[in-house]
C-alpha cells in the first residue's frame, strides 16, 4: 500500500517539490525550444493564413492550459475540502495565477490573431467569451483569496468558489454558445478549419508539454514560497539547510 | 414537521426584519428603476431601438438591483451572532438558509417581476412581451438569489465583501442573463421562448438542488 498522504504535509512535500523544480524547468526550456523550432521553422506556411497563423503554437495550447489549470484547481479543492489537507489550498493558490496568466495570454495572442484573419480584435464568439469568463472566474478566486486574512479560510472559502466555478463553467458555456447562434452576427467558424499538417499538430502538442512543465515549475515553486510563509515558526522550516544558511 | 417549521420562521423572520426597515428594500427597486431609466436617457428614444435592448436593459438592471441586496443577507446575522446560534441550532442550517434565500427573493426579486410591465412600457414594449418577461422574471429572479447567496456566504467578513461578492457572483449569473433575455428576444422575434423558458427552469431546478447546501458550507467556512 503506497502511504498517499506521506506527501501531503508541507514538511515532506518541501524537500521533493525542490527537487522537481529544475527537473521541469529543463523539461519547459527543452520542450518549449523544439516546440518553436517546430512552429516557426518546421512547419509549412498556411496557404490561406500566411505566416501570422504561427501565433497559434502559443494561443492554441495557452488556452488548453488555462482550462485545465482550472480542473486542476477544482480538483485540489475537492482534495483538500474532502480531506482536510493543508497541501492541497496551497496549490490551488499557487496555480491560480498561472491560469489567470495563460487565459490572459489566449485572450491576448487570440486577439492578435484575429485582426489579421477576421480584421476584428475581438467578435463575440462562443469560445473568446467564456475564455474571458473564465479569466474573470481566476481574479474572483484571486480576489477571494486575498481579501480573507486567515490563509486557512481563505482556502477553504476558495475551495469551495472553484468548485462552484467548475460546475458552472460548462452551463456558461453552452449558454454562450446557444446565446452566439441566435445572434449570429459577422460568423467566424473556428471549427471550420482546413485540415492542419501534421507538423503544426506536433508543435503544438509539444508546446503544450512545455507549457505544462513551465506550470508545474512555477507552481511548485509559488507552493514553496507559500509554505515557507505560513509555517515560518514551525519547527521544520527553522531546520531547512537553506532557512540555516542565511540565518 | 419540524424542517417546515425552521424554514418558515426564518422565512418569517427576515420579513419582519424587512418590513421593519422598508428603506433598504426601496433602494434596490429604486436602483432598478433608475437604471432602466437612465438607458433611454444615454442610448436615445427612437422606439425600435429601445425595444430592441430592453429585455437585456431590464435584466442586467435586475441583476444589479438583487446584487444590492445580497450583502445583507448574512451580514447583519453575523455581526450580531445570530448567525452562530443558526449554526448551532439542532434544524439543518441548509433549511434555515433556504428560509433566509426565499425571503431575500421575496423582498429583492419578486417585486421586480410586478414592476417589468411599467418599465416595459417606457421601452415600448408589447403586452405580450411584456407578459413573458414577467415569467422569465419569475423564474430567473429565484436563481439569481440562489446563486448569489453564496456568493454572500463566502465573502461574509472578507475585507471589501460588497465589492467582492459582485466580482464573484456576476460571471455566474450569465447564463441566466442570457436564457432570461434571450427568451423575450426570440419571442419578439417569432421563434418562441418556450425552449429558453425550459432551460432557465432546469437551471433553477439545479440551483435549488445545490445552492443551499453550498451556502452551507461556505457559511460554515466563514464562521470558523
Amino acid at each position: 500500500m503506497i502511504n498517499w498522504f506521506k506527501y501531503s504535509s508541507p514538511s515532506s512535500f518541501y524537500p521533493l517539490a525542490g527537487r522537481l523544480i529544475p527537473v521541469f524547468w529543463m523539461l519547459a526550456a527543452i520542450l518549449g525550444a523544439i516546440g518553436l523550432y517546430i512552429g516557426f521553422f518546421i512547419a509549412p506556411t498556411d496557404a490561406q493564413q500566411g505566416e501570422g497563423y504561427r501565433i497559434i503554437f502559443i494561443h492554441v495550447p495557452a488556452s488548453w492550459m488555462s482550462m485545465f489549470i482550472y480542473c486542476v484547481m477544482a480538483f485540489w479543492s475537492l482534495m483538500g475540502l474532502t480531506f482536510n489537507t493543508r497541501l492541497s489550498g496551497m496549490m490551488t493558490s499557487a496555480l491560480a495565477p498561472t491560469g489567470a496568466l495563460f487565459a490572459f495570454l489566449s485572450l491576448w495572442t487570440g486577439a492578435l490573431w484575429g485582426k489579421p484573419m477576421w480584421g476584428a480584435w475581438w467578435v463575440w464568439d462562443a469560445r473568446l467569451t467564456s475564455e474571458l469568463i473564465l479569466f474573470f472566474l481566476y481574479l474572483g478566486y484571486m480576489a477571494l483569496h486575498a481579501a480573507i486574512d486567515d490563509p486557512r479560510r481563505a482556502d477553504r472559502a476558495g475551495a469551495l468558489l472553484s468548485l462552484v466555478g467548475v460546475v458552472n463553467v460548462p452551463i456558461i458555456y453552452f449558454s454562450v454558445k446557444w446565446w452566439n447562434t441566435l445572434h449570429q452576427g459577422a460568423s467566424v467558424s473556428l471549427t471550420r478549419s482546413p485540415s492542419m499538417a501534421s507538423t503544426m499538430l506536433w508543435g503544438m502538442l509539444i508546446m503544450a508539454l512545455a507549457f505544462w512543465a513551465y506550470t508545474i515549475a512555477v507552481a511548485l515553486m509559488r507552493a514553496r514560497t507559500i509554505m515557507l510563509e505560513r509555517e515560518a515558526t514551525s519547527e521544520w522550516v527553522k531546520h531547512l539547510p537553506d532557512v540555516k544558511e542565511i540565518a | 414537521m419540524p424542517l417546515m417549521a425552521a424554514y418558515i420562521a426564518a422565512l418569517q423572520r427576515d420579513l419582519l426584519l424587512v418590513m421593519r426597515r422598508k428603506t433598504e428594500v426601496l433602494t434596490a427597486l429604486f436602483f432598478f428603476v433608475i437604471v432602466t431609466t437612465l438607458l433611454p436617457l444615454g442610448i436615445g428614444p427612437e422606439p425600435d431601438l429601445l425595444r430592441k435592448i430592453a429585455p437585456g436593459a431590464m435584466w442586467i438592471a435586475a441583476l444589479l438591483a438583487t446584487l444590492l441586496g445580497l450583502q445583507r443577507l448574512f451580514a447583519a446575522d453575523h455581526a450580531d451572532g445570530t448567525l452562530e446560534q443558526m449554526v448551532l441550532s439542532p434544524e439543518p442550517l441548509s433549511v434555515i438558509v433556504a428560509g433566509k434565500i426565499t425571503a431575500h427573493w421575496l423582498v429583492c426579486g419578486l417585486p421586480l417581476v410586478f414592476l417589468a410591465p411599467v418599465i416595459g412600457l417606457q421601452f415600448d414594449l408589447s403586452s405580450d412581451a411584456i407578459g413573458i418577461l414577467m415569467l422569465t422574471l419569475l423564474v430567473g429572479t429565484p436563481l439569481l438569489s440562489l446563486i448569489g447567496a453564496i456568493g454572500a456566504a463566502l465573502t461574509l467578513g472578507a475585507r471589501g465583501s460588497a465589492l467582492l461578492v459582485s466580482l464573484l457572483v456576476l460571471p455566474l449569473y450569465i447564463p441566466t442573463l442570457i436564457f432570461g433575455a434571450g427568451a423575450v428576444e426570440s419571442y419578439i422575434a417569432g421563434l418562441g421562448a418556450t425552449g429558453h423558458l425550459s432551460l432557465l427552469g432546469a437551471l433553477l431546478i439545479l440551483a435549488a438542488a445545490f445552492a443551499p447546501w453550498a451556502t452551507t458550507a461556505a457559511l460554515r467556512i466563514s464562521l470558523e
